[in-house]
């Protein structure tokens, strides 16, 4: 019976990469898990699609001053043009150049989705872990008040709190997205706080003395790092259409340059009517492809959790 | 029916009630909550429109937004029985009727719009994901999965806008606004109930395409999950016909998780359709809700947004109690 040559183990996406720790100095923790997470994500073809969207979108909002060729809120130009050769976008009724107002929207879009993303992930956390790591009466009295926001329209909900919120800014929708779009999250992660509450390591850590804090966020948070992130993205991707159905509104801050605000004014000036249907094409176009970015990466986090959701 | 069904049914009428209770009360709390006065704000703008202000406006207004000098509980109090009374003040858009009128008025228009698009969307979304799902991993999965992430990352207002300008300005197949043609008023003649439809076939069209993928989603990874279990396995090493395999085995016990998300994607479907009707000027709730919210309008807002929830609390729970009929486990 002759040995089998051995069959080479089959190759695990991101298993193999070498983390060098060179002498320039050692990597910072956060840091190198972040470099996995990212390497893992872009094993998923889709994910990567989504990485290389987002990560344009991001390269865009950091040079928007090389890239934009005006100012985007200069009045200079001859209004409602159609675009040409100064005005690739054309002009809006104010006289500016919308091309500018583009590139310069990618930050205030991408802004308003990480940061409500974060605060809404951010409440989801406390609240899953919370209500699963304690059953009993503070359990069902997180989990009604989770369910209650999960059956209010959301929708409507951001509609009235923003216009109720008479100051307006950037961060009055931030606030408004976020704690509008936590439920989700918190539901998922509450119910893998709470299995996970029974298992080995958990018991061992209790008894081990550690205390109540450093056992839900050193043992019990670790192990779902996927369903945060899964709800990031999520919450990520809400709040870039929530942002611009509020501005289309007139609940945003007119006086900032969004896409939102591009399409709120295309409106208000009935651009469709007059023929420049690029300043409406364009801002929603942006802010679909900047949406498709989060739920693509969220594609790939869920099959990191599900692995029946992976691609073969 | 079981006990257990019985005890089913009795948590779920409890729950429903308490969530009645919270979201009534939160809509009583939230303008109370927030910096400003909305009723000064509500007030100078009924005074702006015109209209002398009665003490009975007034004091709708002041029970509806919050009032300084009586107490919490004396409001409350107040609140909950002009909610029964179904009395909601006059809104400064429509000054001629009461708001209970206006919103009376369109509500019929919401639910047809809503209730039709949501079912269409429910079945072929279904049908997609319960196809992605079977030929999991293949072009035909993938070309369904990225067409569904597209879609649903539309704004819905915007591909209202966008089809609106191909085939209403551009092309002139549809009608560019409104609900039903200008001269008719609503009845239930054949002609008008035409235009109805024909107005309503672009709307339409947009909340079904941007609701889609949600259906999409929960089936493929529903069926993906059954997929993996024994009696699925099972029947396809008996030798059953593939078909037979996905529709009856797979499919219908992957159908049970995307029926209770019926009633929570009528909630994202109600939302979208705000702005979608707004951009059509669509004679309905959502429409109003964005007249309300655009002109600062809170009595109209406040009712609005009551008459939203509360519809869609009902709606979850009737799927809730259709539960006892499609899960045999409740049953037993």
């Amino acid at each position: 019976m002759s040995i089998v040559s051995p069959v080479p183990p089959p190759e695990v996406p991101g298993a193999g990469v070498e983390i060098r720790v060179g002498p320039a100095g050692p990597i910072p923790g956060p840091l190198r898990f972040l470099g996995r997470a990212l390497r893992t994500l872009w094993s998923n073809r889709k994910a990567s699609i989504g990485l290389v969207i987002l990560g344009l979108v991001i390269l865009v909002a950091v040079f928007a001053p090389l890239l934009a060729p005006h100012s985007p809120t200069a009045t200079t130009f001859v209004p409602y043009q159609n675009p040409s050769a100064t005005n690739w976008f054309g002009t809006t009724g104010n006289g500016q150049d919308v091309f500018s107002q583009m590139v310069y929207g990618a930050r205030i879009s991408l802004l308003v989705g990480i940061a409500a993303g974060a605060m809404a992930t951010l409440v989801a956390v406390t609240v899953g872990l919370i209500a699963g790591y304690r059953p009993g009466v503070i359990d069902e009295l997180l989990s009604f008040m989770t369910n209650l926001v999960l059956v209010i329209p959301g929708l409507p909900l951001m509609f009235i709190l923003a216009a109720y919120l008479q100051k307006r800014s950037v961060w009055t929708i931030v606030f408004v997205v976020a704690f509008t779009s936590w439920a989700t999250g918190a539901r998922v992660i509450r119910s893998q706080a709470s299995t996970l509450r029974t298992r080995e390591f958990v018991t061992s850590a209790v008894f081990s003395g550690e205390g109540l804090f450093r056992v839900v966020f050193r043992e019990i948070l670790p192990n779902m790092t996927s369903l945060v992130a899964g709800s990031f993205f999520s919450a990520a991707t809400a709040a870039v259409m929530a942002e611009a159905s509020l501005e289309f509104l007139g609940l945003g801050d007119p006086n900032t340059v969004s896409w939102g605000t591009i399409l709120y004014y295309a409106q208000q000036q009935n651009s469709l009517l007059t023929g420049q249907w690029v300043l409406v094409f364009a801002p929603g176009l942006a802010i679909a492809l900047l949406a498709v970015s989060f739920t693509l990466i969220n594609f790939g986090v869920d099959a990191l959790s599900n692995p029946r959701l992976r691609e073969k | 029916m079981g006990l257990r069904a019985m005890r089913y049914v009795a948590r779920k009428v409890v729950l429903f009630l308490i969530t009645l209770w919270a979201a009534i009360t939160l809509n009583f709390i939230l303008p109370r909550l927030m910096p400003g006065s909305p009723v000064d704000a509500a007030l100078a703008k009924l005074a702006s429109s015109g209209q002398p202000i009665t003490n009975a406006e007034r004091r709708a207004v002041e029970i509806q937004l919050g009032v300084p000098h009586t107490s919490v509980i004396t409001q409350y109090w107040d609140y909950w029985t002009s909610i029964v009374h179904l009395n909601f003040g006059t809104s400064y858009s429509f000054p001629s009727e009461t708001v209970a009128q206006t919103i009376g008025k369109a509500a019929p228009w919401t639910l047809a719009l809503v209730g039709v698009t949501t079912i269409f969307a429910f079945i072929i979304g279904t049908l997609l994901g319960v196809y992605a799902g079977w030929r999991r991993g293949k072009a035909a999965d993938t070309s369904v999965t990225l067409g569904a992430t597209f879609f649903a990352a539309f704004p819905p207002f915007w591909l209202g806008l966008l089809l609106l300008y191909v085939f209403a300005f551009t092309y002139g197949w549809f009608p560019i606004k409104g609900g039903y043609n200008p001269g008719e008023t609503p009845n239930l003649s054949l002609s008008f109930l035409t235009s109805a439809v024909y107005h309503s076939v672009i709307p339409a069209l947009t909340l079904a395409i941007t609701s889609l993928s949600g259906w999409v989603f929960g089936m493929r990874n529903n069926m993906i999950n059954t997929l993996g279990e024994d009696y699925v396995t099972f029947a396809e090493a008996n030798g059953l016909r593939t078909r037979t395999v996905a529709l009856l085995y797979a499919a219908r016990n992957a159908l049970l998780p995307n029926v209770t998300a019926f009633g929570l994607s009528l909630g994202a479907v109600v939302g979208g359709s705000v702005l979608v009707e707004g951009v059509f000027s669509y004679p309905g709730l959502g429409n109003l809700l964005y007249i309300a919210v655009v002109n600062h309008d809170f009595p109209l807002m406040q009712a609005l947004f009551l008459v939203i929830t509360v519809a869609m609390l009902v709606a979850i729970f009737i799927v809730d109690l259709l539960y006892v009929r499609l899960d045999p486990r409740v049953r037993q």
